[in-house]
């Protein structure tokens, strides 16, 4: 809510003709979050500091906010906007000094095309990323970069530092790209919008990073961040800036995926946005891993097509014409299945009705054709009740789903699985944790929803019950690359039901 | 007179112009009477469109179909002249387990073409009514052979006008009896058993000194010593009044071999075919005669209570049908039988839904048990084992051992169902449901908040086992009007003295976690009561039924240990408690971090400086006064937010320094102890001696004295201004009807946590705060709350409890002010 510009080059108080702000004035302007004042607490020759002070209403900001807000903390009403130098702080900065940041100033023209010694205060930056951050952002960029974290709270040293920094900025610099430079990096560091993210943000991104965005080592993050994780839109300012630079697109697409990881079901989705929000602030380790996440992600997405592949393969081995997918997700096994006339019958269940909103969408459910549409039921439900609607298909398929039940509930799951629906077959996939040592930033279960992860002979412990308590065999199968020493990185179980029970 | 059974079809027949809709109007209801021509305008606009017969007769099935689904008598005004459109309306009385009458208006051809003539709607000559005559005198030979119960024919106008139309009762009702009664399970035989069972339960000969009635469930024959006397002894209490007896298999089966068919002599029939030949013929007759007239199911005591030999399921209660006697005689069979050549049955019961108890016997299990509101009493006597006994509405059990094994078992009893009552089916959570509570009507919750409520529930929350109850949510008062303050004691006070209140407890609230506590003494305890057959003896959770940390199996314990005297104190084996977990940073310690502690960094690090910088510009000579007081006040207000999130955590070492304080005691066996007053709660709970036990401190306030409700609030704010939240004022005995059980009243510098370290400066825009909504939500979960508490101590079945318990995280899933 605090920023100070400092002056030192001779005369200073031609800072007052760049910002067009005269340093004896007090000047206040109306913003939509509240009121921003602009005033110099010192005007002298040799240095003279402007100071752009935000008062946040915090609850003006919470009635304003809408349904399903994007920020986590915003959606609370107690939270650090009146105080930290955020996103918000970005958009009066923008509108403030909207001439100053053009690089415009008539009555001194030759001035905003000076660098000047500049020295920028931000005494409570939110910086998620944390220092090292805020120093692979701004030293590009010419700044000498000063970011000490702030202590959470100092009665309680345990907690650790928090989420801020104090930032100072030191650097010779045009005072229109310092502007430009907090407009767009404030809310990344931040990373988290407090309004709805437009297509004009995109033009905005373009406008404020003409010049130095283009050539900046993290663009790819600064433009993720800045547009809220909005990949269609992220990609489009990537293709745009593309043109700009003369790079190609492909170069500057991230390797992240746009949605969740494929093999994540949407009870993961769901837990990852919640994780997500808890771990908001988890700081270092997040912005860490988006960086690095390029080569598992791309080994995921291969294991979890496979394991797919592994499912369909078995499926159709087993002659099974109706296949009930508990634990659909967002029903990637449920159009592989559609896509095979073979099956007449499928049913994708699962237990968030986001997910079920969002398998939906992509099997595009309103156009799809009567004939196809006829063969696929969608419902919500879940694997610790009894239903009736689970009967009747000759197999059923759980794929990633057991590891994501506690383990005193499995017992229901199974009752209601092997007891109640008695399909004919049962697929059964989960991770082999032994596997896990070939994750190389791995640490922990492979999903913050995993309530365990089995080892293979675990895993065959727990089937080869469950098949005699019910009257099934049980067969075992690797997925993926079957590691000598850990084994593949799935393992799939096969039951079937002993023909005289 | 014309007499139809209450639940029935009833078939007009007669051509057109007979006076069918005239007859309909005089002697039911408008709404029972659905008419073809009825049906033709709904479909077409026009009740004389011929085209449209097929589909208006669609959509009279259709609604006849519905309405005795649902049990209405139904009276179907068509022609019904030809025989395959009676035989459509039989199969479908059928389908739906209802008896079927056919009234036959038979008017001369000349009356019923005068009379289409005379109306002008009836556009049709006198063609058409001779026809219908002509298929009507072709079936008046067979009709009594088409399945109808009764065919009633009235002929000419006059009988016709003359009619009078009756109601009978169906056998199987005997709702206007209402006990008390002893049912009786599967004697077989067994007469001395039967004699000493009978003693047992105190009566005395045919009759019981307290006007009792035996039910018996049936199965008196077969397999054991002496299928006479006990036929001798059941048929002397049924003819004396005292006695009512349903058909078992055996009994039907010994019919047919009394008659002389075909049957095959097994399990046990030979026994009674012995024992009945050294009986005097007139015995035998009047024994046949007596199996032979038993029904299959009767329905007693206003309709909750339904006894049937092999139990019956809900559709079927008070129907009439092959289907239905057949379900009621042998249970729902697949068809199929099991290695040991016995029918394999399927387990109605465990998905029984239904309201009524059902009785039943017919499976010989080694104990009887509940399930979902039924129970088995075929406890197998004759096989060695018991004759069992239920005193209703006691819900008492009462056995006697058998003498010997009279009859070796083909397989071994079974233990009742295999059923673990940890089995809940989605149909009793998900779509739209009315909950009937006891202490809040009917409650509904919505599809879109159940759907919610699933994913939680199914992902998040502990074992529904454990999952007992769960905690409403609490209003706060009115918003005060006194200067500075958010919330006072007064409107809390106020509005509980409206609502005819006198008395209430003003509890400390706990700044911790809420926490629900279901404790059982012992793993078997735990086992009986709960299904829990892992050996723990007990769960916490919280206010949305997860789990506290990864492992609260610690914590558990040492609460159990804690509330061991409760046991005797409560005379019961479980106790499930209502508490707070302190301190506020066990659980929230990562909410305190991110949201709390974050908030505060970043205000104690931007105002000094803001502060700063607004001194230099005001040294400067600069206009800045009000920005920098209010700046300088905002750095103080941000400074006392610290100090209030900060009092409520203190380090914990995994459970070192943990503290609970049970405040009330929710239920144990038999009793719903919610309902209790709060003083004995809060003396009860007070005897607890152990480290882990934090007390609750309260002051009762008089609300009829201005002095007593000085003191109480002089309290609050001592306890405020100490820090504390707050207090809960509640009525301090339970307060039926639409009164808040808990009005929250929190504390100055608390809701700085609640609504921000600068709420003191814009209170005024604050005030405008709804509590409709949250008030609304808070008595219907606190109902539902009751609700599962009523039912466990109940000792209803798992579902039952669950229904309401799901209900409350349904209803906390809709959006309210979360800083209410």
């Amino acid at each position: 809510m605090l920023l100070t510009i400092t002056n030192t080059a001779r005369p200073a108080t031609d800072l007052g003709f760049l910002l067009h702000k005269h340093p004896a004035r007090v000047q206040e302007f109306r913003q939509s979050s509240g009121t921003a004042t602009v005033f110099y607490p010192e005007a002298g020759e040799e240095r003279c500091t402007a100071a752009l002070l935000l008062e946040i209403d915090p609850v003006a900001l919470a009635r304003a906010r809408g349904k399903g807000s994007p920020d986590f903390s915003l959606s609370q009403y107690v939270n650090d906007r009146p105080y930290a130098a955020s996103s918000l702080l970005a958009v009066a900065l923008g509108e403030v000094f909207r001439t100053a940041r053009a690089g415009r100033c008539a009555a001194r023209p030759e001035l905003p095309g000076t660098a000047l010694p500049l020295e920028l205060t931000l005494p409570a930056l939110p910086c998620r990323g944390g220092p090292d951050l805020a120093h692979r952002l701004f030293e590009p960029l010419g700044w000498e970069v000063e970011a000490r974290s702030l202590p959470l709270d100092e009665g309680f040293p345990e907690w650790g530092e928090s989420r801020y920094v104090r930032l100072v900025l030191r650097g010779s610099v045009r005072v229109a790209d310092a502007l430009n430079h907090l407009y767009v990096l404030l809310p990344v560091l931040d990373d988290g919008k407090h309004y709805w993210i437009a297509p004009d943000e995109v033009d905005k991104l373009i406008r404020a990073g003409e010049g130095w965005l283009r050539g900046h080592p993290e663009r790819g993050l600064i433009t993720r961040r800045y547009l809220g994780r909005r990949w269609s839109l992220a990609r489009t300012a990537l293709a745009r800036l593309a043109e700009l630079g003369d790079e190609t697109e492909e170069h500057l697409e991230p390797a992240l995926a746009e949605d969740a990881p494929p093999e994540a079901t949407a009870a993961d989705e769901a837990a990852a946005a919640e994780a997500e929000a808890a771990e908001a602030e988890a700081t270092g380790a997040e912005a860490a891993a988006s960086e690095k996440a390029a080569e598992p992600e791309v080994k995921v997405r291969s294991l979890s097509v496979r394991r797919r592949e592994a499912v369909l393969g078995k499926l159709t081995e087993l002659g099974a014409t109706s296949v009930i997918d508990l634990g659909c997700g967002q029903g990637e096994l449920v159009g592989a299945l559609l896509s095979r006339p073979a099956f007449t019958r499928v049913a994708g269940m699962d237990v968030s009705p986001l997910a079920l909103t969002i398998a939906a969408r992509r099997l595009r459910l309103d156009r799809m054709p009567d004939a196809r549409r006829a063969r696929l039921t969608l419902f919500q439900g879940a694997l610790t009740y009894t239903d009736k609607r689970l009967s009747g298909y000759d197999a059923a398929v759980l794929m990633e789903v057991i590891e994501h039940v506690d383990p005193p509930r499995l017992a229901a799951l199974e009752r209601v699985v092997f007891g109640h629906a008695r399909p004919r077959h049962v697929v059964v996939t989960t991770p082999n944790v032994e596997y896990n040592v070939r994750y190389a930033f791995l640490t922990g279960l492979r999903h913050p929803d995993h309530r365990f992860e089995w080892t293979r002979a675990e895993f065959a412990a727990w089937a080869r019950r469950v098949a005699a308590e019910h009257g099934y065999t049980v067969a075992f199968e690797p997925v993926g690359d079957d590691d000598p020493e850990v084994g593949p990185p799935t393992q799939m179980g096969v039951f079937t039901r002993d023909q005289r029970s | 007179m014309i007499s139809v059974p209450e639940l029935s079809l009833v078939v007009l027949v007669g051509v057109s112009g007979s006076g069918k809709s005239t007859f309909a109007r005089r002697h039911f209801k408008p709404t029972q009477v659905i008419s073809s021509d009825f049906c033709r305008g709904l479909v077409a606009d026009d009740e004389n469109d011929q085209a449209a017969t097929p589909a208006a007769f669609d959509l009279l099935h259709h609604i006849v179909g519905v309405r005795l689904a649902r049990g209405l008598l139904t009276v179907v005004d068509a022609t019904n002249v030809q025989q395959s459109a009676r035989e459509s309306l039989v199969a479908l009385a059928r389908r739906h387990h209802v008896l079927t009458d056919a009234i036959v208006l038979d008017v001369p051809e000349q009356v019923a073409i005068a009379r289409n003539a005379a109306r002008p709607d009836r556009d049709f000559g006198p063609g058409v009514v001779i026809r219908q005559r002509k298929d009507l005198r072709r079936s008046m030979g067979r009709i009594s052979r088409e399945g109808f119960r009764k065919v009633h024919v009235l002929r000419g106008a006059e009988e016709i006008d003359a009619a009078a139309v009756g109601y009978e009762k169906a056998w199987s009702d005997l709702t206007h009896l209402t006990g008390p009664f002893d049912v009786i399970g599967d004697v077989h035989g067994c007469r001395a058993e039967l004699e000493a069972l009978l003693a047992r339960l105190g009566w005395q000969g045919v009759r019981h000194p307290e006007g009792r009635t035996a039910v018996f469930v049936g199965d008196l024959v077969d397999r054991g010593p002496d299928t006479p006397g006990v036929l001798r002894l059941v048929m002397d209490m049924v003819e004396a009044g005292t006695a009512l007896c349903v058909a078992g298999n055996h009994e039907q089966k010994l019919v047919r071999a009394l008659d002389g068919r075909k049957v095959r002599i097994a399990h046990g029939l030979r026994e009674s075919l012995d024992q009945l030949a050294a009986q005097p013929p007139e015995f035998v007759a009047r024994a046949k005669a007596f199996m032979d007239g038993l029904l299959s199911h009767y329905r007693l005591d206003g309709g909750r209570l339904v006894v049937a030999h092999a139990g019956l399921k809900e559709s079927y209660h008070g129907r009439a049908s092959k289907r239905v006697r057949a379900f009621a005689l042998y249970g729902d069979t697949t068809g199929e039988t099991d290695e040991y050549g016995l029918p394999v049955r399927l387990p109605w019961a465990e998905e029984y839904r239904g309201r009524a108890m059902v009785v039943y016997g017919h499976t010989p299990t080694t104990r009887p048990e509940w399930v979902n509101n039924t129970i088995c009493l075929d406890t197998g006597c004759v096989f060695g084992g018991h004759l069992t006994a239920l005193r209703y509405p006691e819900r008492e059990l009462v056995q006697v051992q058998a003498e010997k094994m009279w009859y070796e078992p083909v397989k071994p009893l079974g233990t009742g169902l295999a059923r673990d009552p940890g089995t809940l089916d989605l149909g009793d959570v998900i779509g739209t449901r009315h909950v009937e509570t006891r202490h809040g009507g009917r409650i509904r919750i919505d599809e879109s908040n159940a759907a919610a409520a699933l994913e939680v529930m199914s992902r998040f929350a502990v074992d529904p086992r454990w999952l007992v109850y769960l905690p409403p949510t609490m209003a706060p008062p009115e918003t005060s009007r006194l200067d500075g303050y958010l919330e006072h004691p007064h409107e809390a006070f106020e509005e509980l003295a409206a609502a005819g209140v006198r008395e209430v407890v003003c509890e400390e609230k706990h700044m911790g976690s809420r926490m629900v506590a279901v404790l059982a003494r012992t793993p078997e305890a735990a086992a009986a009561r709960f299904g829990v057959r892992d050996g723990t003896c007990g769960a916490v959770y919280t206010r949305t039924g997860r789990p506290f940390f990864a492992d609260t199996g610690p914590l558990t314990e040492r609460l159990r240990a804690a509330c061991a005297p409760l046991w005797d104190e409560l005379g019961s084996d479980w106790v499930v408690l209502d508490c707070e977990l302190l301190p506020w940073s066990a659980k929230a310690g990562e909410l305190i971090r991110r949201q709390y502690a974050s908030v505060g960094a970043a205000a104690r690090a931007a105002l000094p400086e803001a502060v700063a910088a607004l001194e230099a510009a005001a040294g400067r000579g600069l206009d800045v006064g009000e920005l920098l007081a209010r700046t300088r006040r905002r750095s103080s207000n941000a400074a006392l937010f610290r100090e209030a999130y900060a009092r409520y955590c203190w380090p914990v070492d995994g459970l070192e320094g943990v503290r609970v304080a049970p405040f009330q005691i929710l239920a144990c066996e038999g009793r719903a102890t919610a309902l209790e007053p709060h003083a004995w709660h809060l003396a009860t709970l007070g005897r607890l001696d152990a480290p882990l036990i934090a007390p609750t401190r309260h002051v009762f306030a008089d609300l009829d004295s201005p002095a007593s409700r000085a003191a109480a609030t002089e309290w609050w704010e001592s306890l405020t201004a100490a820090g504390g939240e707050g207090m809960v004022v509640k009525p301090a005995v339970h307060a039926p009807g639409r009164v808040q059980p808990g009005i929250k009243v929190r504390g100055r510098e608390y809701l700085r946590i609640i609504y921000g370290p600068d709420y003191t400066e814009s209170l005024d825009v604050l005030r405008r705060r709804f509590l409709g909504k949250k008030r609304s939500l808070a008595l219907r979960e606190h109902a539902l709350g009751l609700e599962a508490l009523s039912r466990l101590a109940d000792g209803e079945a798992a579902w039952r409890v669950h229904e309401p318990v799901f209900a409350v995280l349904a209803l906390e899933s809709e959006p309210v002010d979360p800083r209410l």
